[in-house]
């Protein structure tokens, strides 16, 4: 197996080829937030939160989808880089309706998490306010598009790892949405196979289980490096 | 390094309130007009969203008595799942309840009015707040403050959080008690009765002598009184059953159901406030004026049901020699209700549902209407959501207490008004006394219009051709 040797902030690093930057900067112990990529699935560069500085490229890069190379020097932690992060953060706020108060997802939703991460306090940008809705046609679980961030772990969760397919992806830019099935009500999509995994991969109070209440989504965060591991090692214990 | 902290009288109201005096051509005041001048559409707000949020929602519009939303919300999301909650749910509902009851009331009285009463209205602003009061009674300060403390920490054990606990879900509650937490509550309790018990002494002492004038110009005039009453005619802050009586104590009308309350409340709308005036519809509008809260849950009720507060229920209704119809006998009726409540908590603790675990009952959307009652602190509050077959909200009415006490409020205003104003003067010591006089309804404007903010007092008097003879800004 090749091995690639780099350093990221300092730290001396050896890793697979193949791997991702972002995969190396955890081996090594440094954090990068990141809000699209979950292990267990694809990774698509969606969110722009893990962008990383490399010494000899001239824009940053997203490191959930940027492979190592042999003497790589990558810098995670840059003013430049904390700007962007907390501004990214900062629009993915304006852009949907958070109202965590009262949101079935608060106190356990990574988009939280990574704003108290990059330090974000308040959005220097004007919030949208869209008119976004909410679906409660499945008998057991929601999803309420003001708080979707398109990350679109949804979708490849349910393709990838369910296999059923139900989500995807609708309209350009700002008029972005997460579609079911044929962009019906989430109830009549017959693909839909009720396993719950999109519930357990959205990373904000987007989808959740019926009934819940504030703050009482509960999500099985490793479900899918579980599952993943499952079937590639045939190891099912966790 | 010291530090000056300068407290306006007019923070402490919760909102904003904006007065008019009207003077008539032998230069007395005609009537006073107590506005509300903020609003926010809250109602508007919730459209759209799933009805399990309600709560969470609701209790967020005011942060004084968000348990009282809690409850009644839930209790509204019960009907719509058309389920009757576990009796450990019920139970431990109401020993929130309870506990709000108690801690609301502890900050009424010992923070927000014993300052007025035990250090003068005239007394000096800076000093006329519960820093004030420590200063001048450290003892009962302190009392106060931790009888405050034993209510919200109840709500904190319950729910995990002393403010905007949503842990009142549709179909019961989120989590039983823990052992832990009621030999906490046992252990504070008996303070809690030596506090109650010290204030009802120092109380009555002030409305025998000192307090007299109070009582008969703040807010004394007959009027219905509406609360729950158990079906047995006892005091009663969960469920239950409605009743108005009138100023004599005659029964007006009895076992009214929540679900029919168009029925029976009305709603008119003035053009100089935001707050809308409900009155008791067989009465029409305005003589259908009727009272909540305290005060009114004590004269309807033919009991309370507990030993020590039936005790002093009998001697405050012969304080008052029939009926007590003075809104200054709220902040009375609020140290009764504090020791019914620590009565009715020490039931509970004895009462092995409390720590059972089976509290939620889980459904779905049954009903796609459902109207939910409670006895908040300061009244009855009524929440009505219409759902659509999903749970979505397509309509909401709240009605909050402070909005039932509109119509008395604004009498009480120009009961005062016409007691100390005459002529084009307005006399020093008035604007302490109109806010006192509202300050008997604990009114949370914030909460009743469902506005934000902080603003200020601001008193206008009228002459009788409409022209402005005097102005006062408070801050
Ligand atoms: S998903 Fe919910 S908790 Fe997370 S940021 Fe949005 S509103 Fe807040
Ligand atoms: S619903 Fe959740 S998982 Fe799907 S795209 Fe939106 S935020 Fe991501
Ligand atoms: S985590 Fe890399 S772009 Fe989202």
């Amino acid at each position: 197996m090749a091995v690639k040797t780099l350093k990221i902030d300092d730290i001396d690093v050896a890793i697979e080829a193949g791997a991702t930057l972002l995969q190396a900067a955890q081996e090594a112990g440094v954090p990068i937030p990141k809000l699209c990529a979950m292990k267990g699935i694809s990774s698509i560069g969606a969110c722009r939160l893990c962008l990383v500085e490399v010494e000899g490229i001239n824009k940053l890069l997203p490191a959930c989808v940027t492979e190592v190379a042999e003497g790589m020097v990558v810098h995670t932690q840059t003013p430049k880089l904390q700007e962007y992060r907390r501004m990214t953060v900062e629009l993915i706020f304006a852009e949907g309706n958070h109202v965590c108060s009262i949101c079935v997802a608060n106190g356990n939703c990574e988009l939280q998490d990574v704003a108290i991460e990059v330090g974000m306090d308040h959005s220097r940008f004007t919030y949208r306010f869209p008119d976004r809705g909410v679906d409660l046609s499945h008998p057991s679980f929601g999803i309420d598009h003001n708080r979707c961030i398109l990350c679109t772990r949804c979708v490849r969760v349910c393709d990838e790892v369910e296999g059923a397919h139900v989500w995807d992806v609708a309209n350009r830019g700002a008029a972005c949405y997460i579609v079911s099935g044929l962009n019906q009500p989430w109830g009549e999509v017959s693909a839909c196979t009720s396993c719950g995994k999109c519930v357990d991969a959205c990373p904000t109070g987007a989808i959740f289980r019926k009934g819940e209440t504030t703050g009482e989504k509960q999500r099985d965060r490793d479900k899918f490096a579980f599952l993943s591991t499952a079937r590639e090692k045939r190891e099912w214990t966790r | 390094m010291s530090k000056t902290v300068v407290i306006d009288p007019v923070t402490r109201i919760e909102g904003h309130a904006k007065i008019s005096v009207f003077l008539n051509d032998a230069g007395d005041v005609d009537k006073a007009q107590f506005h509300v001048v903020e609003y926010r559409g809250f109602e508007k707000f919730c459209e759209g969203r799933p009805f399990t949020e309600m709560a969470g929602i609701t209790a967020r519009i005011c942060g004084i008595c968000p348990v009282s939303h809690l409850i009644c919300s839930a209790k509204t999301g019960d009907k719509i799942l058309a389920v009757k909650i576990p009796v450990a749910a019920d139970k431990l509902r109401r020993l929130m309840n309870l506990g709000q009851i108690t801690q609301s009331h502890a900050l009424s009285f010992f923070h927000l009015s014993s300052p007025d009463f035990l250090l003068g209205w005239d007394s000096d602003p800076a000093k006329r707040n519960v820093f004030g009061l420590i200063a001048a009674d450290p003892d009962l300060a302190r009392a106060g403050i931790r009888l405050r403390q034993f209510g919200q920490q109840i709500i904190e054990i319950l729910g995990g959080r002393k403010i905007h606990a949503a842990w009142t879900v549709p179909g019961g509650v989120r989590s039983p008690l823990s052992e832990d937490g009621r030999a906490w509550i046992v252990e504070r309790l008996p303070e809690s009765f030596e506090t109650i018990r010290k204030a009802l002494d120092i109380f009555k002492g002030l409305i025998a002598g000192p307090m007299k004038e109070e009582v008969n110009v703040f807010g004394e005039f007959p009027s219905l009184f509406m609360s729950l009453v158990s079906k047995t005619g006892e005091w009663e802050h969960y469920d239950g059953v409605l009743r108005f009586t009138d100023s004599q104590g005659n029964i007006v009308a009895d076992h009214l159901s929540e679900d029919d309350y168009q029925d029976f409340l009305g709603e008119a709308v003035e053009d100089w406030s935001y707050l809308k005036f409900p009155y008791y519809k067989p009465l029409g509008y305005p003589d259908g004026i009727y009272r909540v809260g305290p005060l009114a849950r004590l004269n309807t009720c033919d009991r309370i049901g507990t030993p020590a507060a039936d005790q002093e229920l009998q001697e405050f209704r012969s304080y008052a020699g029939g009926v007590p119809t003075s809104s200054f006998l709220y902040h009375y009726a609020r140290l009764v209700e504090i020791l019914a409540c620590l009565e009715k908590i020490q039931i509970l603790m004895d009462d092995p549902d409390i720590v059972s675990s089976r509290v939620r009952a889980e459904a779905g959307v049954n009903t796609l209407e459902g109207i939910g009652v409670s006895e908040a602190p300061r009244g009855t509050l009524f929440h009505h959501y219409q759902v659509d077959e999903y749970g979505l909200i397509k309509k909401v009415n709240l009605i909050i207490a402070t909005g039932h006490n509109n119509l008395a409020m604004n009498k009480t205003v120009t009961q005062i008004a016409q007691h100390y104003i005459h002529g084009e003067e307005i006399p020093e010591g008035f604007l302490n006394r109109v806010e006192a006089g509202i300050r008997c309804y604990d009114p949370c404007l914030s909460c009743s219009t469902h506005a934000i903010g902080q603003m200020p007092l601001h008193i206008q008097l009228m002459k009788p051709d409409g022209t402005l003879a005097k102005e006062v800004y408070r801050h």
